[in-house]
Formats: structure tokens, sequence, C-alpha cells
């Protein structure tokens, strides 16, 4: 069967890029190996495990769902794009770090993203609705405790 | 776990996407939300010959007032916009309660109520609902357009009514009127999975809160989303109590034929079916006479 490709504009993490992309070609793939951000993982490829959560336009999608011909025209954030800057850490980093969040770390950058979305909507949210939220991510590392403490200490060091 | 080769059209107007169809057929199909298209396609469980991206026809997504007492949801309505809007719990308390039950926020993002109801997954909640409300879906060709019943539009597992020439377009489904009580339960493995069982009701009381119509829905209890109608049948006309909604869950469990699975087979699905059917009719009666008050 054919397969056609298309020239892209995507920002990404506030750049923008110009690509010439096939068809077929995955979000999460075009961010890895296209744009080599390769701190978006790729876990199931069929949308179960949230490891490849990004933002598009303001909103947590799963990249492994998406074609990189849809993203154009569109802003992308990758967990890259999270820190301030070069050596610093986002607070929802930080309180990973501080509550132990993570272990092997291989949902974090999905995790990170969707908490990110998450609390810009809901700065004040409670336990249930991080649970809620993150119902969507799986980890099989922390048994999720850790990462729900996490969630609430950042979303009181970014309101502080 | 990469899609087959296909040629991508992102569609500039309706017209261009409906001329593609008529001329691909089944070998084409639409890409709305992607959320259950994209994981068959990375499975290589289908592999469409074009896609159709219909997300830039943003004048398909959007509530509406419909014809009556309808309210008209666009197909490319986004289940994250549905779950924002506020008329939506007022108007269609049973979509309000079971939203947070479709998948996880990250799909509901992307997700919307035209392509969860063409795909028709038995086991998906939403077409479950539209048959337990009795909605109406707007199919669209190059050569018209037309309504076709939500109990003439589920004719399979993952098979509907619509030919292959035609796109879902809206969906209309009635206002909750005074009176009526609804309650959406399921029960799963893990949160925003694929329901072992979902039950969708919805009990009409009259002034003197005798049940003068009951529908009940379900998913995952057959190849496709099915009424209950011995059950509902066997409430119309009377005063709702422990011993009809005793019956009702039992006429049920009659009714319905689960696919079993690894993880439930069918005698647990269809105890499960059960169970949440005298819970949610219950709680639908409640509120019913909640109104009533």
């Amino acid at each position: 069967m054919d397969c056609d490709s298309h020239a892209i504009v995507v920002t990404v993490n506030g750049t923008k890029f110009s690509r010439q992309v096939e068809s077929r070609l995955l979000l999460s793939d075009f961010l890895r190996h296209d744009l080599l951000l390769a701190g978006t993982h790729v876990g199931c490829e069929h949308g179960v495990c949230g490891a490849c959560t990004v933002i598009v336009d303001g909103a947590a999608v799963r990249s492994c769902l998406m074609f990189a011909a849809q993203a154009h025209g569109h802003s992308i954030t990758t967990v890259e794009g999270l820190t301030p800057g070069p050596e610093r850490l986002h607070p929802l980093q930080e309180a990973m770090r501080e509550c132990h969040g993570l272990q092997c770390g291989y949902c974090t950058p999905g995790i990170l993203m969707t908490m990110k979305a998450f609390l810009d909507e809901t700065p004040m949210p409670d336990e249930a609705q991080i649970r809620e939220a993150l119902s969507g991510n799986l980890c099989r590392c922390t048994g999720y405790q850790a990462i729900v403490e996490a969630v609430q200490m950042a979303a009181q060091n970014m309101r502080s | 776990m990469k899609p087959a080769p296909f040629l991508y059209v992102p569609a500039g107007t309706i017209n261009q996407a409906l001329e593609l169809k008529a001329r691909y057929g089944n070998e084409a199909s639409f890409l709305a939300g992607g959320q259950s298209l994209v994981p068959i396609m990375n499975f290589r469980l289908t592999q469409p010959a074009v896609l159709i991206d219909i997300n830039p026809l943003t004048e398909f997504a959007g509530i509406s007032d419909g014809a009556g007492d309808h309210v008209r949801i666009g197909a490319l309505t986004r289940y994250r916009d549905l779950e924002r809007d506020p008329a939506t719990e007022v108007k269609l308390p049973l979509i309000h309660e079971a939203l947070p039950h479709i998948a996880h926020p990250q799909i509901r993002n992307r997700g919307t109520i035209g392509g969860n109801l063409a795909h028709a997954d038995p086991a998906s909640e939403m077409p479950a609902i539209v048959l337990t409300l009795g909605g109406r879906l707007r199919a669209r060709s190059v050569k018209g357009e037309r309504w076709i019943a939500a109990s003439d539009f589920f004719t399979g597992a993952l098979s509907t009514a619509l030919a292959q020439d035609e796109m879902l377009v809206a969906v209309e489904l009635p206002i909750a009127k005074p009176f009526t009580g609804f309650c959406f339960l399921e029960v799963a493995r893990r949160r925003g999975d694929f329901a072992i069982a979902g039950v969708a009701c919805m009990l009409e009381l009259d002034d003197r809160g005798r049940c003068v119509g009951a529908r009940i829905g379900l998913c995952n209890a057959a190849d496709r989303p099915i009424l209950a109608a011995k059950a509902c049948a066997s409430l119309t006309g009377q005063k709702i109590g422990s011993s009809e909604i005793k019956q009702a869950a039992a006429l049920v469990q009659t009714e319905i034929d689960p696919a079993g699975s690894i993880h439930a087979s069918k005698e647990y699905q269809r105890h499960v079916a059960a169970v949440l059917v005298a819970r949610g009719l219950a709680m639908a009666n409640e509120r019913a006479h909640h109104g009533l008050r």
C-alpha cells in the first residue's frame, strides 16, 4: 500500500521545527527519532500505559495515538520543555525527587507531563483528584503513593 | 507496533472528506480522536489504505440545541469538552455520570463521541448510553443526510448501520425530563479499563411515583450494546420497590449474552451485570423520587 509524506511545521518546547514525515509516523517516534527528544518514553504503543504522554495545545495526550502529520501547526511540550532552564528542575520534578516518586523512571516523563497539565487546570487538587488524574499512567515500581505525595507537594510549592 | 502504510489526507472540507470516502469505501477510514482506531492500527488489526483526518472540520465539534427537547452533539466533540460543559450535567445526567469511567483524562482529551459511537465497541460505555436514552444519529454522505435510530445503529461487534460512504456527523439525545432518574454504574478491573459489565438505567415516574417508562442498557453484555427489554417491561406500571428490582435484575440475566474472557467468565459477567442493574435501578428510582419531592 502507498504511503505518502507530508511537510509539517511543529512547535516543540517553543522551537519551530520543519520536517518531512511519513504519514504513518507516530508523534512519539517523531519526537524521539526525528527531533532526538528521547525524554518521551514509549511503553505500550496502544494508549494504555501513558509513558508517552506529552502536552499538545495545553492538553495532555498520548503521543503514540497521534500521527506526526496531525501535529502540523500545533504546539507541543515534552518533558525536555518542563524545566525553567538548564540545571534547574520544575517544581514537579523537585517534588518527585524529594518524595521518591520514581524508581526506574520509565513512566516518569509521562507522569510529569500528565501532572503538569493537571496542575495547570487544578492548582489546588485533593488526593482523590490526583489519583483520578494519575489513573492513565502505569507505574510498576512505586505503588503510586509517593507520586501522589509528590504531586501534593508540588501543588503546594507552585502556589506559594 | 507500528501502523501499516497508508495515505493520509487532512480534510479541508466536509465535501472533500465525503467524496474521498465515497471513492475508497471500506478501504478508507475517518480519523477523529484516534483513541480506538490508532491502537488497532498500531496492532495492524486494521490497515486502512486511506486515512481521512476529519479533525480540521471543527464545525462538527460542539454542543447545541437539537430538534424539540433534544441536545445535539457534534460527532467531533471531544469527551473533555462534554465533561467541562455545565449544561451536560443537567440535561444529560447519564452521560455526565459515565464520562469519568470512559478511559483516562488523556484519552478523553482527544477521544470524540462520534468516533466512539462509530467504532461501536460492545464493551464501550457511550453506545449503551445512547441506546438507553433512545438517541438518534445523523449520517451524511455525498448523496445527502439521514437519521438512524440508536436502536438500529449498532449491528454487531464493531459494526454499525453506517454505509461505507457515510460519516457520522452528530448525535441527538433527549433532554432529561422531570421525575426521571438516571444512573450509570460499571465494574472494571482498573479505573478507566473496559468494564466487566456496565449498566445505564433510566426510570420515569408519574406524579404518584409509578414507573411509566424504564430503560436498562448494558455494555459488554453481548456482541453489541443492548437494552434489556423484558426487564424494562416488568417495571413499567409498577411502583418500584426491592422485589420489582430483584425481578428485573433476574430478567436481565436471561437477556444478556456476555462473551467472557480470561479476566471474567461469562457467568461472572452475568452476575456482575445483575448486581449493577439492581443497584442502578435503586439509585435511579431514588433520584426520580427526589425530583417528585
